[in-house]
Formats: structure tokens, C-alpha cells, sequence
């Protein structure tokens, strides 16, 4: 017997209702128990179903819930339903998993925050929505829980309001997100167009055998690609990202690490059979993923502000996940997106320790030296640091290693999009430490009036759970050429569509290559590594001496290679004027000339007609009457 | 009972006059008598309405007919009826007559006698409009809703009112002359092709109209509907006259009287004359389409809200206008249904607006900033309006955009991809009105108030947020549940649809009868596996 699939998403939806509508009869302490205690709940049920599904028969097995018709028109029936299948459970999980992790972690971090309730309920709504996203059973309720995440986003975001600046981040996330969002309702409206339905197993069952070609297939993958560059903040919609870091960091943690910013990698492994219709969308996937990767890395390696470090450092790991799902190995994107979302979680929740302990200093150029003072937070943040770079035997390892050996396997050997992809891993081993021991090592930078200090159990428990989720996560998912199972890959296996260029364990190519590659990306790692600790411990001022000698380079680096002001100067700033000229020229000028110019007229020739106005009734009906049969006689002339 | 039930549309349209009735015989200084009197009435008829909802059967039919001979010499009668295109306007009118008479409460201080006289003849006007069943009396209806909205603007708006209210009646004047000649010639062709004078839509619409004649007639109408909806390049009139209106005049003008137009398309225009209306949908469609955009980039650059919010209706009429003429059953349905979307939202945000300028005594966005933290009640309401203007899914207005885009797009496919556009840039305008008046340091006017202490500026009252709750539900209500508005309105579309395309292309609608058999039975093959 299993829980209704309903109570897994009602849940939260009631404790946002308890704490919007009646958060002022609790206290702080209560609402962020009712917040935590909703997505714990959640996450119980999730895992029971999980249980479920295992000893559930079939080919897919799944659990189906259609709860009321929303939309209803005419053949257009979108229902209120729900699909728990493997790649449901593996989303619904890690979602209140780690959503519970840093609801209990946000009681202790905005502790005092008049704006708690607030807060708390928004956060229970983000829950809420992101579960209606990941286990939605047709495309336009995924869009609401799509949509419904933007505007948490947009709400946490700006939830310091009172702050200009930061409230803009907000706004930018969700107007750049749009944009991504008018390419999902286009590729909704075509699906839906052909097939008649936007059900998604439907839609999977029909796709192979439709008449439409290959370009329908190429023009709804990509236009669901653009839905996804923007929730996913890959190029050329990354920008909100980093300037989403204005929200209370577990918000960055949950919502621009762990969970939302990874929807469009669910989108696609959701719809994978749509997208290996089309592989020139899969090339073009994979290819911005690995040069988002790359730029974002490369962009991470300058950022002085930690949760900047953080947020490029995501838009570059989200990068690899695109890059998975674009070679067709859709398994090992989710596996990545899990294992990211633990150690991300963690690595954010960590800077924000660091942030509480240091009264809110977020430049690693005034931190150094911390190690001493906040023993937990470095422990679990060097974890975090270990399993993102790619350290054999963490998770990162086992999930970035499935991606790059799915790409080369996918472009036959070594091709360009793995060897980006082995540089990158070597450059994100670099900034990880850079960050590492900026933070934690070297020389105290921070002013002698600061204490900082470890922060309470109720933050450092939800990171040393994530650390152990951080080194175990990956043990789900080892290959088979370590000796392993890969179970994930296995559970995920009938829900994914079989990429046609067989990625399947890699058994088609040797076993010997598979570790030849693994022992390159790890040599990377290593390597990145080793030139961090030569730059930042044992030649500290040689960071310096780099940045004078490539002032080019860092400055590009620096300033996010000015795409920011590219789209300011091309596309802002020219639709505010042109608006302007509209408004101010358009309407005012030419319409409105027009109606006055014509009542002019009609005002000069009146006092003409004047002579007319007789005062007699009669006069007046004969007129009215004459009018209206010389029209008539001119409708029936013609 | 039976008696109830057999005039209960009646009663409806005429029960606000009769409010009216009343309250002219109460002395004008009994201004809270007068008050209690019109919220009664419109009460009652919101009331009475209720039971037109329960009682409409899902069918194409005109339902609640009533049908009394009026001047018979001349074929005229009292003919009025309702379909599930008419009820949803019905409601939407017997709703927002409330909201408006309860808002006037606080803001209409002089003359509140006349006020609530002239809302409530605007009430029975509107809702005779929606509801005639013959070409005469809907005229009338329809003449007769404009005084009370010129008297409405030019006395009690503000210090432009007169050259607002003279605009808004001579652009409303020239198309609707236009009409009654338009009707004239129905009325003769009518005689030639019946053998009896009648001015019944019914009858009339049984017609076969040439094709010129036809292009004359719809243009006649089309352009008076046009002016109302307002389609663009017709639409300069509305921001004059909602800066100037007070604020229930603009909640009323924005909430069902812009109405007026996409509901005479609906009801005269398409069904009336086909042949013209498949000559002139390119026309319309690009006129509808421009306006989304057009409208959005307007509405970006203003600097009063009032102005913002009206350039925000040009171009949700725009998608109104586009699902229309897209003429297949959803992108219809939905057009049906985002009328009652925008009525409700654009009609809040006018209250909204019409709160806070009570407060501070200006509309200029500039001197805002920082208000979510002085009236935090106040700036949820605001943003829950706003996000169901820019259509997030949940609250209403996604309901009708979707339908409409997925509708438009099968007859319509670029106008369709165009209006996707609109739906970005209505986040950017209304995120970035939110931004400026909410967030941030506080403004000149959240700081000082004008002349008076921050603490002036008051959270909402009691009563305002009697005002919003009922439209807040309702706007959650159609954006999770619409189905029984969906299911109302569905046979009426599908009958007007159908029709048009019968009558217009009787072998083509015989292929897509086919095509839409195979579709089904693909569709059941794809269930099946």
C-alpha cells in the first residue's frame, strides 16, 4: 500500500498556506518547523513510493495519479496528473532531500530575519512547485511548476527588497528565464499541434512513429533547449545567475544550486525520446554545454566574492550536465545533477557558514586563515571541494567520469567536446582550491573587530549529512569497469530513451580506453590541484604576478567577458528608446494628430454648416433622414 | 417562483436600473442611504446572476429567452437571451459592479447621488448589451451605456476629465453611427430576403448577405467594436480616458466595458458576415498582433501608472482580438475566457492603483519606491494581480493566453509565435512597475506622503480588502479550475466556429471533418500503446 502521489506535493503547499496566511500566530522558531516538517514529510512519502516502484512489475514501472481536468477545450484536455516513475523518484528525493537539509539549515541562518514567515513560506512554495515540475505528467502542468519556481526564485531572490540592487537581481532572473520560457510555450504549442496531446508518455509513444521529418523534431527539441538555457542559466542566457546570489544563501543553495537551475537537464532526460529524434539539437546541446562549462569556468577563476566563485562554478557544472544529455547519456546528467546538488548544496550552505561566522563578508580576499576558527564548516567544505573536482572515490568522480566517457564514446574517441571537457575539469580543480585556501588557509585578512566563529548545529548538521552524501552519493553509480554495479544507470534505464549511439555501460568500446580516459580526467584534476596550492600556499604573491602579466585576460575574466553590457548596449537600452519613440512620436503625433487634425476640420467646416441650424425638430429629422438614405444609396449603388 | 424563473434574465439587466429608481427619490445628503441602496442592488443582481450560471444548460442554444413584441409595426421587439459566450460577460458584469459601487464608497465624494445613478444605468446598459437578441434594442443598450460613462469621466474625473470624456465620446460616436447605419441595411436586407420588416438577430442571422454588402456592414461594425476593444491603431482614446476617469469609472471601463467591443465581433460580426470576415482576418490578426507588441513597448516607457496599466490593455486585447480571428474552438474559447481574465485583473490593478493614489495624491511611478515595506498587505495583492496579468500558470490569465497561442496557432501559426513575444514583454513592463513602486529605498512619497507622515500610508482597510479578496479568489479560481467557465462557453464557440466554417467553405470543412476523424483515431492508437 503507497501513499496518494498528491500528499507528496500538497504538503508543502499546506505549510506555505500555514506560514503566508497565518505566519504571524508563530513564531520563528514555529514557522521554520512547519516549513521543514512539510518537506520532511514529502520526502517520507517520495521514499516510500521509491520503495514502491521497486517491487513494482513491468517493463516502467510507475505510479499514475490524474487528480482534475485544469484545461479543457475541445480535443485540448491538459489534467492535473501525476507520473512517480524512477527518474520522478530520483528528482522528488534529491528535491526534498536536500530541500529538507537547508530548511532545517535556514532555521539557524535567518534566525532574527523579521522577514522569516515570509521566508519560510516561499520556500515551502518553491517545494511545492518544483514537485509539480518533476513529477507533472504532461508538459503544461510541468510548465506551471517551471514557472512556479521562476517566481520563487524571483521572490528569494529580492527578498533583502528594501535593497535596490538586489531586488533587480530578481526581476533580471525572471524577465531573462522568459525569454527561455517563450521557446517552451512555442515548442508546447507545436507538440501539442501535432499530436494532439502534451501528455508526456504519450507524446513519447507517438514521437517515433509520427509523420512529421526531421526538422519538427530539430525545431521543438531546440526550442525546448531554449526553455532550458534559461532556467539552467547556460550561454546565452547565463547572466542572472550570478546576480541571483543576492538572495539569503540557503536560497542559493537550493534553488541556484541543487534543484531549480537543474529543471532543464530534467526537461530533456524527461523528453529524451523527443530529443534523440533530433540529433542536431543533441549536437548543439552538447556542444553549449561543454563551452558553458568551460567559460563559466574560466570566468569562476577570477570571482573575489564566494558565492560568485560558487555560482559560475554551477553554471559550469550544469554545463557538463547539458553536455551528458547531449551525447545522449541522459542517465549520467541525472546522475550528475544528484551528485551536484549534494556537494553544491553543501559547498553553498558552507560559504553561507562562513558568511553567518564572518557577520556577512562575503570577498575571499578578507577571509584566509578560518580553518582554525570554524573546524566543521572547513571539514565539510574540503569534502565538498574534493567531490566537485573529481577525487577518485567521491561522488563527483564516478558522475563527471560517466559524462566524459559518454562523450567519448558518443564522438567515437577523443574528440574536441572531451578534451574541453578534461580541461575544465582541471580548471575547476583550480578554483575550488583557489577558493579553499582563500578561505581557509594562509594569513587572517579579515579586520581584528570581527570574531568569526563556528556557526550553531542546526547549520553544521545539514552540512556534515551533505558531506556524507557527498562521498557516498557517487556509490550508486559505479561503472561497471571498477568493478561495480551502476545501479542508477539501471534504474533510469527503461525511463530514458536508449541513445541510438549506445551508451550502454560501454560495453562497445574497451575497457582499457574507458580507463585510459578516467586516469586523463583524474591526472587534470590533480593537476589543478597542484598548480592551486603552488599559486595560493606556496607562492602566495604569484597570483598577483599573474594577473599583471595577463591584464587582458583577467579583465575579460573578470568582467564575465562583458556580456552584460553587450545585451545592455544591443538589446535594452535600443528597445527602451524605440519604445520611446512610439510612445512619444507614434501615438501622440501621428494617431492623435490625426483624430485632432480631423476635429479641427470638422470644427472649421461646423462653422460653415452653422447656417444650417435652423432650430426646427423637423429640419433636424429630414437631415438625420437624408443622410441615412444617400448612405444606404451608396451601399446598393456599388 | 415560475414567474422568477421565467424573467430572471430580466431582472437581471433591469434590477440596477431599478436601484437607479430608487435611489433618485432618496435626497442627495442621505449619501450612506444612497450608497447601501446601489451596493444592494448590484448585490442583488450579482445574486440573480448566480442563478443564470447554475441554471445554463452546457448547449449552443440561447438559453433565458425572453421575447415580447416592442414596436411590432416595425418588427422590433424586446428579444433577449443568453449563451455561454453572453453568460460569462453576464457574470463578469454582475461581479465587477460591486467591486466598483464598494470602491466608490471611499474615492467619489462630491455628487454621490448622481454617481451611483449613473453606475448603475451603466450596469443595466452593459448587461442589456450582452444579453439582446435584437439588433434595435442592443443598439439602444449600447447608445444608452455611453452617457453614463461620458457623465462618469466628465464630472467626477480629473483635471483633464472634459477633454478625456469628449475624446472618449466622439471616437465611441463615430463608430457607432456608423453601426446604426450598418443596421439599417441589415433591417432592409432582411425585408428583401424574409418578406417581413424584423430587426430580430435570429432571423437576421439567417440572411445570406452578398458579398459587398457584407464588406460595408462588417466594416461599419468593426470599426465601432474596434474603437471599444480598442484595436490598435484605435486605442488613443483609453489612456486619456482612464488617466481622467476616476477610479471606479476606470475599474468599470477596463473591467467590462472594453468588453463591449470583442463581444460585438463575437456576436455580429463573425457570425453575420463571414465572407467579410475571412477577408479581413489578415487585416485583423496583424492590426491584433501589432497591438500585443505595440502595446508592451508602450507601456514600458510610461511614467503614470494609470497610463501603464491602459497601454497593458491594449495589448491584452491584442491577444483578445488574435484568438478571435484565429477562429478555431480554442483559441475562441480562450478569447471568450481572457476577456473575463483581463476584466478581473486590468479592473484590480485599477483598484489597485486607485488605493494608493487616495493615499498620496499621485500616480507617478518615480515618486515611488520601497512601498512593500510601509503597506506589505497592499504590495502582495498588488503582485498577485500582476502575476496573473503576465500569465503565470496557476492564477488565471495563463488559462486564456495558452488556449489562445495554442488555438491561434492552427490557422494562425505566425500571428500565434508573434504574441508569444508579448508574453515576455508583459513581464518586463509590470516586473519592472512592481520594481520601481515596491522595492528598493523608500520614494519621495513613501518617505514624506506628501505633505503628511509615513504613517498616512496605511495598509489596506477592511474594507478595500473586501474589495480585492472576491477578485483575488476569483483569479485563483480560474487559474486552477476553470473548467466549469471552459465547459459554458465550449458549445457556443464550437457552434460559432463551426457555422463559420460551414458556411464559408462547405468541401473544406468536409476535409477537415476527415482529417480531424483521423487525428482522433491516431490519437486514440497513441493512448492505446
Amino acid at each position: 500500500m503507497t501513499a496518494p502521489i498528491y500528499l507528496i506535493t500538497l504538503l508543502p503547499l499546506i505549510g506555505f498556506l500555514i506560514n503566508g496566511l497565518l505566519g504571524r500566530f508563530l513564531t520563528e522558531r514555529q514557522s521554520g518547523m512547519v516549513a521543514s516538517g512539510t518537506v520532511l514529510g514529502s520526502f517520507l512519502i517520495s521514499a516510500q513510493l521509491t520503495m514502491g516502484l521497486m517491487t513494482r512489475p513491468g517493463k516502467n514501472p510507475h505510479f499514475v495519479q490524474t487528480l482534475f481536468t485544469w484545461i479543457e477545450a475541445g480535443d485540448l484536455q491538459i489534467q492535473a496528473g501525476y507520473w512517480f516513475d524512477a527518474l520522478a523518484a530520483v528528482m522528488a528525493l534529491v528535491v526534498t532531500g536536500v530541500g529538507l537539509l537547508i530548511h532545517i539549515y535556514s532555521i539557524g541562518y535567518m534566525r532574527g530575519d523579521p522577514g522569516v514567515r515570509r521566508y519560510f513560506a516561499f520556500m515551502n512554495l518553491f517545494i511545492f512547485m518544483m514537485l509539480n515540475l518533476v513529477l507533472a505528467d504532461n508538459l503544461a502542468l510541468l510548465f506551471l511548476g517551471w514557472e512556479g519556481v521562476g517566481l520563487c526564485s524571483y521572490l528569494l531572490i529580492g527578498f533583502w527588497f528594501q535593497d535596490e540592487s538586489k531586488a533587480r537581481a530578481g526581476m533580471k532572473a525572471f524577465i531573462v528565464n522568459r525569454v527561455g520560457d517563450a521557446g517552451f510555450i512555442i515548442a508546447m504549442v507545436l507538440l501539442y499541434h501535432q499530436f494532439g496531446t502534451l501528455n508526456i508518455q504519450q507524446l513519447a509513444n507517438a514521437a517515433p512513429f509520427a509523420l512529421a521529418g526531421r526538422a519538427f523534431f530539430t525545431a521543438v527539441t531546440l526550442l525546448l533547449f531554449l526553455g532550458a538555457t534559461g532556467k539552467s542559466a547556460q550561454i546565452p542566457l547565463h547572466i542572472w545567475l550570478p546576480d541571483a546570489m543576492a538572495g539569503p544563501t540557503p536560497v542559493s543553495a537550493l534553488i541556484h544550486a541543487a534543484t531549480m537551475v537543474t529543471a532543464g537537464v530534467y526537461l530533456i532526460a524527461r523528453n529524451s525520446v523527443l530529443f534523440t529524434l533530433a540529433p542536431a539539437t543533441m549536437n548543439t546541446i552538447a556542444t553549449i554545454g561543454i563551452l558553458t562549462a568551460f567559460l563559466a569556468a574560466s570566468m569562476a577563476i577570477t570571482q573575489k566574492d564566494i558565492k560568485k566563485v560558487l555560482a559560475y562554478s554551477t553554471i559550469s557544472q550544469l554545463g557538463y550536465m547539458f553536455t551528458a544529455v547531449g551525447v545522449g547519456a541522459f542517465s549520467a546528467g541525472i546522475f550528475h545533477l544528484m551528485t551536484h546538488a549534494f556537494f553544491k548544496g553543501l559547498l553553498f550552505l558552507g560559504a553561507g557558514s562562513v558568511i553567518h561566522g564572518l557577520g556577512g563578508e562575503q570577498n575571499i580576499d578578507n577571509m584566509g586563515g578560518l580553518k582554525k576558527h570554524m573546524p566543521s564548516t572547513h571539514l565539510t567544505m574540503l569534502v565538498g571541494v574534493l567531490a566537485i573536482t573529481g577525487v577518485p572515490g567521491l561522488s563527483g568522480f564516478f558522475s563527471k567520469d560517466e559524462i566524459l566517457w559518454g562523450a567519448f564514446v558518443r564522438y567515437e574517441g577523443f574528440s574536441w567536446i572531451w578534451l574541453v571537457g578534461v580541461i575544465t575539469a582541471g580548471m575547476t580543480a583550480f578554483y575550488m582550491f583557489r577558493l579553499l585556501f582563500r578561505t581557509f588557509y594562509g594569513q587572517p585578512r579579515w579586520s581584528n573587530q570581527l570574531h568569526p566563529h563556528e556557526s550553531p548545529s542546526v547549520m553544521t548538521l545539514p552540512l556534515i549529512l551533505l558531506a556524507f552524501l557527498s562521498i557516498l552519493g557517487g556509490y550508486v553509480g559505479v561503472p561497471e569497469v571498477l568493478g561495480g554495479m551502476n545501479h542508477f544507470h539501471h534504474l533510469l534505464e527503461p525511463v530514458v530513451a536508449i541513445s541510438p549511439w549506445g551508451l550502454a555501460g560501454g560495453h562497445e568500446a574497451s575497457h582499457f580506453m574507458e580507463l585510459l580516459a578516467m586516469f586523463i580526467s583524474t591526472v587534470a584534476a590533480l593537476g589543478g590541484i597542484y598548480y592551486a596550492y603552488k599559486v595560493y600556499i606556496l607562492q602566495p604573491r604569484m597570483a598577483d604576478e599573474l594577473r599583471d602579466k595577463l591584464p587582458g585576460l583577467y579583465k575579460l575574466s573578470f568582467n564575465k567577458y562583458y556580456v552584460d553590457e553587450f545585451y545592455g548596449a544591443a538589446v535594452v537600452r535600443p528597445l527602451v528608446a524605440f519604445s520611446q519613440v512610439l510612445w512619444t512620436w507614434f501615438d501622440d503625433r501621428v494617431i492623435d494628430g490625426l483624430v485632432n487634425g480631423s476635429a479641427a476640420l470638422i470644427g472649421s467646416g461646423s462653422r460653415l454648416i452653422r447656417q444650417l441650424q435652423s432650430g426646427l425638430i423637423q429640419h433636424y429629422a429630414a437631415f438625420i433622414l437624408g443622410g441615412v438614405i444617400v448612405i444606404m444609396a451608396i451601399i446598393y449603388a456599388s | 417562483m415560475y414567474w422568477l424563473n421565467q424573467h430572471l434574465l430580466s431582472l437581471v439587466i433591469f434590477v440596477p436600473a431599478i436601484g437607479a429608481g430608487l435611489i433618485l427619490m432618496l435626497p442627495a445628503q442621505r449619501s450612506g442611504a444612497i450608497k447601501r441602496v446601489a451596493l444592494v442592488a448590484s448585490l442583488v443582481t450579482f445574486a440573480l446572476s448566480y442563478f443564470l450560471f447554475s441554471g445554463f444548460r452546457a448547449n449552443a442554444a440561447f438559453q433565458f429567452i425572453e421575447k415580447v413584441a416592442w414596436i411590432p409595426g416595425y418588427g422590433i421587439s424586446y428579444h433577449v437571451g443568453i449563451d455561454g459566450i453572453s453568460l460569462l460577460l453576464v457574470m463578469l458584469t454582475t461581479f465587477i459592479a460591486p467591486v466598483t459601487i464598494l470602491s466608490a464608497f471611499d474615492s467619489i465624494k462630491k455628487r454621490v447621488k448622481g454617481f451611483m445613478i449613473a453606475m448603475l444605468l451603466l450596469e443595466t446598459g452593459m448587461l442589456g448589451v450582452f444579453a439582446a437578441l435584437d439588433l434595435f434594442l442592443f443598439y439602444i443598450f449600447w447608445e444608452a451605456m455611453l452617457i453614463p460613462m461620458y457623465l462618469i469621466i466628465g464630472i467626477w474625473g480629473g483635471e483633464r476629465r472634459l477633454y478625456a470624456a469628449i475624446k472618449f465620446v466622439l471616437f465611441t460616436m463615430f463608430g457607432s453611427l456608423l453601426m446604426l447605419v450598418a443596421i439599417l441595411a441589415i433591417y432592409r436586407e432582411g425585408y428583401l430576403a424574409l418578406g417581413q420588416y424584423t430587426t430580430d438577430y435570429l432571423k437576421l442571422l439567417t440572411v445570406d448577405l452578398g458579398a459587398r454588402a457584407q464588406i460595408w456592414m462588417f466594416l461599419a461594425f468593426a470599426l465601432s467594436f474596434a474603437i471599444k476593444v480598442p484595436l490598435f491603431p484605435f486605442h488613443t482614446w483609453l489612456p486619456d480616458a482612464h488617466v481622467e476617469a476616476p477610479t471606479p469609472g476606470s475599474v468599470i471601463l477596463a473591467g467590462v466595458l472594453l468588453k463591449l467591443g470583442g463581444y460585438g465581433f463575437l456576436r455580429f460580426c463573425i457570425p453575420m458576415f463571414p465572407g467579410a470576415t475571412t477577408l479581413f482576418t489578415p487585416l485583423v490578426v496583424a492590426l491584433a498582433v501589432i497591438g500585443i507588441i505595440y502595446g508592451a513597448l508602450v507601456a514600458m516607457v510610461q511614467t503614470d501608472m494609470k497610463k501603464l496599466v491602459a497601454y497593458s490593455s491594449v495589448s491584452h486585447l491584442g491577444f483578445v482580438m488574435l484568438g478571435m480571428f484565429a477562429l478555431s474552438l480554442q483559441s475562441v474559447s480562450g478569447s471568450v475566457l481572457q476577456m473575463v481574465n483581463h476584466g478581473l485583473s486590468t479592473g484590480a490593478l485599477f483598484l489597485l492603483v486607485g488605493f494608493i493614489y487616495q493615499r498620496t495624491h499621485t500616480r507617478e511611478i518615480a515618486a515611488y519606491g520601497g512601498l512593500a515595506s510601509v503597506m506589505p498587505g497592499f504590495a502582495v495583492v498588488f503582485i498577485v494581480v500582476t502575476l496573473s496579468s503576465i500569465g503565470l500558470p496557476g492564477l488565471n490569465g495563463f488559462v486564456g493566453e495558452f488556449l489562445i497561442i495554442v488555438g491561434s496557432f492552427q490557422t494562425q501559426p505566425a500571428g500565434a509565435i508573434i504574441a508569444v513575444l508579448g508574453v515576455v514583454l508583459s513581464a518586463v513592463y509590470l516586473l519592472w512597475l512592481v520594481h520601481r513602486v515596491f522595492f528598493g529605498e523608500p520614494g519621495k512619497v513613501v518617505s514624506s506622503g506628501t505633505g503628511s507622515d509615513p504613517e498616512q500610508l496605511l495598509d489596506l482597510t477592511s474594507r478595500e480588502w473586501s474589495i480585492v479578496l472576491p477578485v483575488l479568489a476569483l483569479i485563483i479560481l480560474l487559474g486552477v479550475y476553470p473548467k466549469p467557465f471552459l465547459n459554458r462557453i465550449e458549445p457556443a464557440v464550437d457552434n460559432l466556429v463551426h457555422t463559420y466554417q460551414e458556411t464559408l467553405l462547405p468541401e473544406s470543412a468536409e476535409q477537415l471533418k476527415a482529417e480531424r476523424l483521423i487525428a482522433d483515431q491516431e490519437l486514440e492508437w497513441v493512448k492505446d500503446h
